[in-house]
């Protein structure tokens, strides 16, 4: 499994895309802690890049990687190597380039930038948003064998997340305006991975005196030292989940 | 001539005459070694118009009334202890003047509401350089006129509300001055209710708390040049006609229910030169009527102005809007204040005849501002990139946000406040 890991990971090398990713980051996150005056005005601006970008880049660029790879995979299938190492070696790799391109581009200048404990969030938000979008990815593209289709629904899904998602609980908020439905909007942020991190990251920051009412319910669910906990897992559920479907359809399916 | 000469010579005469009583006014000292080892005792010794001076050294001699008008200076701050029993220094009189000491520990009991110092029903008192430690209320005015509280650090350090007192506290009194006290760690730092013609100016109120101010039906007061950092819920006025805040800076009030300033029925007020600093809500208007506000500087707010439905004839111009969250907001359609040639930092117009002021009227209030107001738990999609587009698209064409709250003269660059 090291082995293919190491092909894998000379091979998204070689591609360079993932290095000009990380170059792009790195231009966003100097430029834009270099622009605004304070670095909480920055973070902010950091913030939306991770939220947008990291998902898209890790979701398109993975989906596309994969179907490209289907020659080496249906090789490698051949010799006699567990069909579940192949895969997992092919995710390990993927994840680990986004994760090193997402923390070489925007993390360092986090952690020059802010203080400790937001950049080591934002990191691990950011490294956890990369990883889940990989695994979203591998689940789009072994679901069908058409790259167009396959690809599409990767942007589908994007699009879901990104946008769609928050439009969708804004919509509730107007809809359920007369009810206390602070604890429902609490449970369903979890279902949606990049609201998630977004909530995490803000209750970091002083804004979170701005949320008001339900910014508290949500320190209290997800704020303390155990809905930290309990929120990383939500999210660490986000990446084995998808992954483990895609697994499990890899295993059986007829290449 | 020289019967104007007599007639003075007279006139002297009889001035003497009935003056002689403070002619002869004494310094009486107190302390060890001193003609009296007890304040208390020297001050049954004396008479109107002495001074007592009190060496330093420790005292504990419960409540001190003090019923004459007598100069009271400490030297080298001698320490008057309450020992968490006593009212300390309880005023009786008028034109007494308590100078120099250090007054700590006093009785906390919310039945009598004991004070390191107390006044009571007196006029033309001065309480000067005075520091005052761990009391229940620091300094306590009731039926006071023409009192001077100056340049006393008031402290405590209470983890309560209920269990503290105010640091400076004032109640149906007239013509005051509080001038440069430092007040830390009080449920209010300044409180006011029924004082009227006063000034309060180069005051420092920090991590009270509650309010840093706070005042109710107080009119016709001036608030000049002070200073209020991190208390609990900022400052609150309430009720109160003719306040004029001028150069007040107010910093760092972080929490749900904390403001910068929450103004609640107040009118006619004048506000100028105030810098709002890093406050969740940097001013909170509640049905507040003809209040000028002109060259404040509101800078890196949650809310720079909360401007409710219920307020109305207010002007609010030449002001810096510069880093908030959202500038201003409002809870209802109408619009009865208005705007003025502020500069409003997320301005995009554009200025073509160059005379400093945009040529496109602006509209500061956002679509987001708007829905989080009808909506609290909206804030949670904060920062998110759907708000971001819907805010776009509704300062292109405004449709939900009223249509007249409008700065028709928005300025193209800062006042530099």
């Amino acid at each position: 499994m090291i082995r293919i890991l190491k092909y894998v990971a000379l091979d998204i090398l070689k591609n360079k895309i993932i290095i000009a990713y990380a170059i792009m980051l790195a231009l966003f996150s100097w430029s834009s802690f270099g622009l605004e005056d304070n670095a909480s005005k920055g973070l902010l601006t950091v913030l939306n890049i991770v939220l947008l970008t990291v998902p898209l880049m890790s979701i398109l660029f993975a989906t596309i990687y994969i179907y490209n790879s289907g020659e080496f995979i249906e090789l490698l299938v051949s010799h006699p190597v567990k069909r579940s190492k192949i895969w997992k070696a092919l995710f390990t790799g993927l994840s680990v380039s986004m994760i090193a391109a997402y923390v070489i581009g925007a993390g360092i200048p986090l952690l020059i930038f802010t203080n400790w404990d937001i950049a080591l969030m934002m990191i691990a938000v950011g490294s956890l948003l990369s990883v889940i979008f990989v695994a979203l990815a591998f689940l789009s593209s072994i679901i069908t064998r058409d790259k167009a289709k396959g690809i599409g629904t990767s942007i589908m899904l994007w699009l879901y997340f990104a946008l769609l998602f928050d439009g969708l609980v804004l919509f509730l908020f107007f809809q359920f305006a007369d009810y206390p439905i602070e604890k429902v909007i609490v449970f369903l942020s979890a279902l949606s991975p990049i609201d998630l991190s977004r909530i995490l990251i803000l209750l970091r920051l002083d804004v979170s005196a701005m949320l008001g009412y339900t910014g508290a319910v949500f320190k209290n669910s997800f704020g303390s030292d155990w809905g930290l906990v309990v929120s990383f897992l939500l999210l660490s559920l986000w990446i084995l989940l998808p992954f483990y479907i895609s697994l499990r359809k890899f295993r059986k399916k007829d290449l | 001539m020289k019967c104007s000469i007599i007639k003075y010579c007279f006139l002297l005469f009889i001035t003497c005459l009935f003056t002689n009583e403070y002619g002869y006014a004494t310094t009486i000292y107190v302390g060890k070694n001193k003609a009296y080892a007890q304040i208390k005792k020297a001050l049954a010794a004396s008479k109107n118009g002495d001074t007592i001076m009190v060496t330093s050294g420790l005292y504990k001699e419960g409540n001190i009334i003090i019923d004459k008008s007598v100069v009271l200076l400490g030297e080298n701050y001698p320490i008057l202890d309450g020992e968490l029993k006593h009212e300390i220094l309880s005023i009786k009189s008028s034109n007494v003047s308590i100078n120099g000491f250090r007054i700590q520990n006093s009785g906390r009991t919310t039945m009598s509401d004991p004070g390191g110092i107390k006044i009571y029903d007196a006029k033309n008192v001065t309480i000067e350089k005075n520091i005052l430690i761990n009391n229940y209320f620091g300094i306590y005015l009731q039926y006071a006129v023409n009192c001077v509280i100056k340049n006393n650090v008031i402290s405590a350090s209470q983890k309560e509300e209920n269990r503290s007192g105010n640091g400076v506290h004032c109640w149906k009194s007239d013509s005051l001055q509080v001038i440069g006290n430092k007040i830390e760690g009080h449920r209010d730092g300044i409180y006011f209710e029924f004082v009227t013609h006063s000034v309060i100016w180069r005051n420092i109120a920090k991590y009270n708390l509650r309010y840093g101010l706070h005042f109710m039906f107080s009119h016709n007061n001036a608030y000049i040049t002070n200073y209020f950092k991190n208390n609990g819920a900022g400052v609150a006025v309430m009720f109160t006609k003719k306040v004029t805040m001028m150069n007040n800076t107010f910093e760092e009030n972080w929490g749900d229910a904390a403001y910068g300033v929450l103004f609640k029925e107040l009118s006619d007020c004048y506000l100028s030169g105030n810098r709002f600093i890093r406050n969740t809500t940097g001013i909170f208007l509640d049905g507040s009527n003809r209040i000028k506000a002109e060259r404040n500087l509101f800078l890196n707010n949650g809310w720079g102005m909360r401007l409710q439905a219920n307020c109305m004839d207010n002007l609010i111009a030449h002001n810096d809007f510069i880093g908030n969250t959202f500038d201003v907001t409002t809870n209802g359609s109408l619009t009865l204040n208005e705007f003025y040639q502020n500069y409003w930092d997320k301005y995009e117009g554009y200025d073509l005849d160059k005379d400093k002021v945009g040529d496109v009227p602006y509209h500061p209030l956002s679509l987001y501002a708007v829905i989080v107001e009808k909506n609290p738990p909206a804030m949670l999609l904060y920062r998110s990139f759907m708000i971001s587009l819907l805010d776009k698209s509704e300062k292109i064409l405004p449709s939900l946000t009223p249509e007249n709250f409008i700065d028709n003269k928005p300025r193209m660059s800062p006042y530099n406040l």
